[in-house]
C-alpha cells in the first residue's frame, strides 16, 4: 500500500456503498415497522381479513357484508 | 392555521401524493439532459462551454410540466370556485399556489442541477454559480407560468397554449440566467452584472406574476 | 417447499420470516471475508490503489442487470401467468435495482476522477448504465402514478418487458455513438488481462453483493404484502364506515 495517492476517492466510493446500502436497509427496516404498526390499528378496530377470522368477533350485519365484498377484492387483488 | 399555509399544505400534498407531479419534473430535466450529448457527440470541451445553456434550457421546460394542471385541477373538481369565494385575497392565493408549485418542480430541480452538471463536466465551484443562477432563476419561471396557466384554465388543451403563451415571456429569465452562469464557467464577463439583473427580473415577476394571474382568473371565472 | 406452494402470500410470508434473518446473517459474514479479500488484495500495476473502487462497481453494475432481469421475469409472470407475486416481486424490486445502479454510477465517476481526471465522461458502459438508471427511475415513477396496485402491475410490466428488449438495443447503439465521436478524452487501461488475485475478491464481493440483493428484495417483498393487506382492511373500514 505504498501508492495511496487516490485515497480520498477510495473512501468517497466506499462511503457512498455504505450510504446506499444503509438507506436501502432503513427503507426495509422502517417500512416493515410502519406496516405492522398500521394492520395492527386497523385490526384493533375490529378489521380483519377474512382468513384470519378463526377468532370470531362480534360484528355488525353490514360490516359483515362489507368484508364480504372487499375480501373478494383482495382475492383477486393478490 | 391560516386559510393560506392551510392551501400551501393542501397543494404539496397533491403534489407529492400517488399521481402527483412532484419529482416528475427532476426525472424529465434528467432525460433531457442525457439526451442532448447523443445528439451533438461526447466532446467534453463543447458540452462544458454549452452546459450552462443546456440545463437552463432542460429546467424552463420542465417547470412547464405541470403548470397546466396548477388551476386546472382546481376547476375540474370545484375547488377553485371555493377558492375565489373565500375571503383570502386572491393575489396572496395565486402566489401561494405559486410558492407550492415552486417547492415541489423548480426547488428539487435546483438541488439536482450540481449533479446533473458534472454530467456535462462543469466542475464544483462552477456548479455551484449555476445552482446559485437556477435557485433565482426558476421562482420567476413559476411566477410567469401562473399568468399563462391562469389564462388556459377555462380552455381544453390548454397545456400546448400554456407553452406558446409562457415561452416567449421568459425570454429574458433565459437570456440573464445563462449569461450569469456563462460568465461563471468561461467568463469574460463579470458574474454580478446579470446576475443582478436577473434578481431583479425575479423580483418583479414575483409581483406582476400573481396580480396578473389573480386578473385572468376574475375574468374567466366570471 | 416447492416454489409453487409460496403463491399464496401468507405462506410467502411465513417462509420470509423464517428465511430473513438467516440471509441476513450470511450476507453480513460473506460481506465482511470479501471485504477482507478485497483489502489484501495487490494493487493494479497501473492504476494504484483505486482498482479497490472495482470492488464496489463492478458488482453494483452486474446488480443493476441482474435486477433488471429479475423485472422481467416478473413482468412475464404478472401478464402470461397472473402468477399473484410477480408483481410484489416487480415492485419490490426496482428501487433496490435503482439504488445499485446509481450506486455503480457513483462509484464509477469517483474512479473516474483520477483515472480520467473529470468526474464524468460519456464512456461507453457508464452512458448505458446512466440510460439503465433512467428506465429504472421512469418504472418507479409508473409505478408511484398509477393508484390501483394491479393495473399499475400489468402497464408496469409492459414497460419493463419493452425494456429489456430496448436495453441491448441502447447499449449497441451507445457503443456505436461513442466509436464515432473518437474525439472524446476517454483512455481505457483495457486489454490488460485481470489477474485472479484480483478477480477472485471480486468474485466473492459480487456473490456478497448479491445475497445482500436477495435479502433486500425478500424483505421489500414482504412489506408491500403488508401494505396491501393495510389496503385492503382500509377499503374495508370505508366501506363498512358507509
Amino acid at each position: 500500500m505504498e501508492t495511496t495517492a487516490h485515497i480520498d476517492f477510495i473512501a468517497a466510493a466506499y462511503a457512498a456503498a455504505v450510504i446506499v446500502v444503509g438507506v436501502l436497509i432503513a427503507w426495509v427496516t422502517l417500512d416493515y415497522r410502519a406496516q405492522g404498526r398500521r394492520i395492527a390499528e386497523l385490526e384493533l378496530q375490529g378489521f380483519t381479513r377474512r382468513s384470519d377470522t378463526t377468532s370470531a368477533r362480534p360484528t355488525s350485519p353490514a360490516k359483515e357484508a362489507a368484508r364480504e365484498q372487499t375480501a373478494e377484492q383482495s382475492a383477486e387483488q393478490a | 392555521m391560516t386559510p393560506l399555509t392551510a392551501l400551501l399544505v393542501r397543494d404539496m400534498r397533491i403534489a407529492m401524493r400517488v399521481g402527483g407531479s412532484a419529482l416528475m419534473g427532476v426525472l424529465f430535466f434528467l432525460v433531457v439532459v442525457t439526451l442532448i450529448p447523443f445528439a451533438i457527440g461526447p466532446d467534453l470541451a463543447l458540452l462544458k462551454r454549452i452546459g450552462p445553456a443546456i440545463l437552463w434550457l432542460a429546467a424552463l421546460l420542465a417547470s412547464l410540466l405541470a403548470l397546466d394542471r396548477l388551476f386546472a385541477g382546481d376547476h375540474d373538481d370545484g375547488s377553485l370556485d371555493l377558492i375565489l369565494m373565500g375571503r383570502a385575497p386572491l393575489e396572496l392565493v395565486v402566489a401561494t399556489k405559486g410558492l407550492a408549485h415552486w417547492l415541489t418542480t423548480g426547488l428539487p430541480l435546483v438541488i439536482c442541477a450540481p449533479l446533473i452538471g458534472l454530467l456535462l463536466n462543469l466542475d464544483l465551484p462552477e456548479d455551484g454559480a449555476l445552482m446559485l443562477t437556477l435557485f433565482v432563476g426558476t421562482p420567476a419561471l413559476t411566477f410567469i407560468g401562473l399568468v399563462g396557466a391562469a389564462i388556459a384554465v377555462t380552455l381544453r388543451r390548454g397545456g400546448l397554449l400554456l407553452a406558446v403563451i409562457v415561452l416567449p415571456l421568459t425570454v429574458p429569465i433565459l437570456i440573464f440566467g445563462v449569461a450569469a452562469a456563462n460568465a461563471a464557467v468561461t467568463g469574460p464577463t463579470a458574474f454580478g452584472t446579470p446576475f443582478t439583473i436577473l434578481c431583479a427580473l425575479t423580483l418583479a415577476s414575483l409581483v406582476v406574476g400573481p396580480f396578473a394571474a389573480a386578473a385572468a382568473l376574475r375574468q374567466e371565472m366570471e | 417447499m416447492a416454489l409453487i406452494d409460496l403463491a399464496n402470500p401468507s405462506r410467502f410470508l411465513k417462509f420470509a420470516n423464517g428465511a430473513i434473518p438467516w440471509l441476513a446473517g450470511v450476507t453480513v459474514l460473506v460481506f465482511a471475508f470479501a471485504l477482507e479479500q478485497a483489502m489484501i488484495a495487490p494493487d493494479d500495476y497501473q492504476q494504484g490503489a483505486t482498482v479497490k473502487i472495482m470492488y464496489l462497481h463492478v458488482p453494483s453494475a452486474w446488480l443493476g442487470m441482474l435486477c433488471w432481469g429479475l423485472m422481467s421475469v416478473a413482468a412475464l409472470g404478472t401478464l402470461v401467468w397472473r402468477h399473484p407475486l410477480a408483481d410484489v416481486t416487480a415492485k419490490a424490486a426496482a428501487p433496490i435495482g435503482a439504488a445499485f445502479t446509481l450506486l455503480c454510477l457513483v462509484t464509477g465517476s469517483l474512479w473516474g476522477r483520477p483515472e480520467w481526471g473529470t468526474y464524468w465522461v460519456w464512456d461507453a458502459r457508464l452512458t448505458s448504465e446512466l440510460v439503465l438508471f433512467l428506465l429504472y427511475l421512469a418504472v418507479i415513477a409508473l409505478w408511484n402514478t398509477v393508484e390501483d396496485p394491479s393495473r399499475a402491475a400489468r402497464a408496469v410490466a409492459v414497460l419493463t418487458l419493452v425494456g429489456a428488449i430496448d436495453l441491448p438495443i441502447i447499449k449497441f447503439s451507445v457503443d456505436w455513438w461513442n466509436t464515432l465521436h473518437q474525439g472524446a478524452s476517454v483512455f481505457r487501461v483495457g486489454g490488460s488481462t485481470i489477474y485472479p488475485t484480483i478477480l477472485l475478491p471480486l468474485f466473492i464481493m459480487a456473490g456478497a453483493f448479491t445475497l445482500l440483493f436477495i435479502t433486500l428484495v425478500l424483505a421489500a417483498m414482504r412489506n408491500e404484502i403488508l401494505r396491501r393487506r393495510v389496503r385492503t382492511l382500509q377499503l374495508m373500514q370505508a366501506s363498512a364506515a358507509n
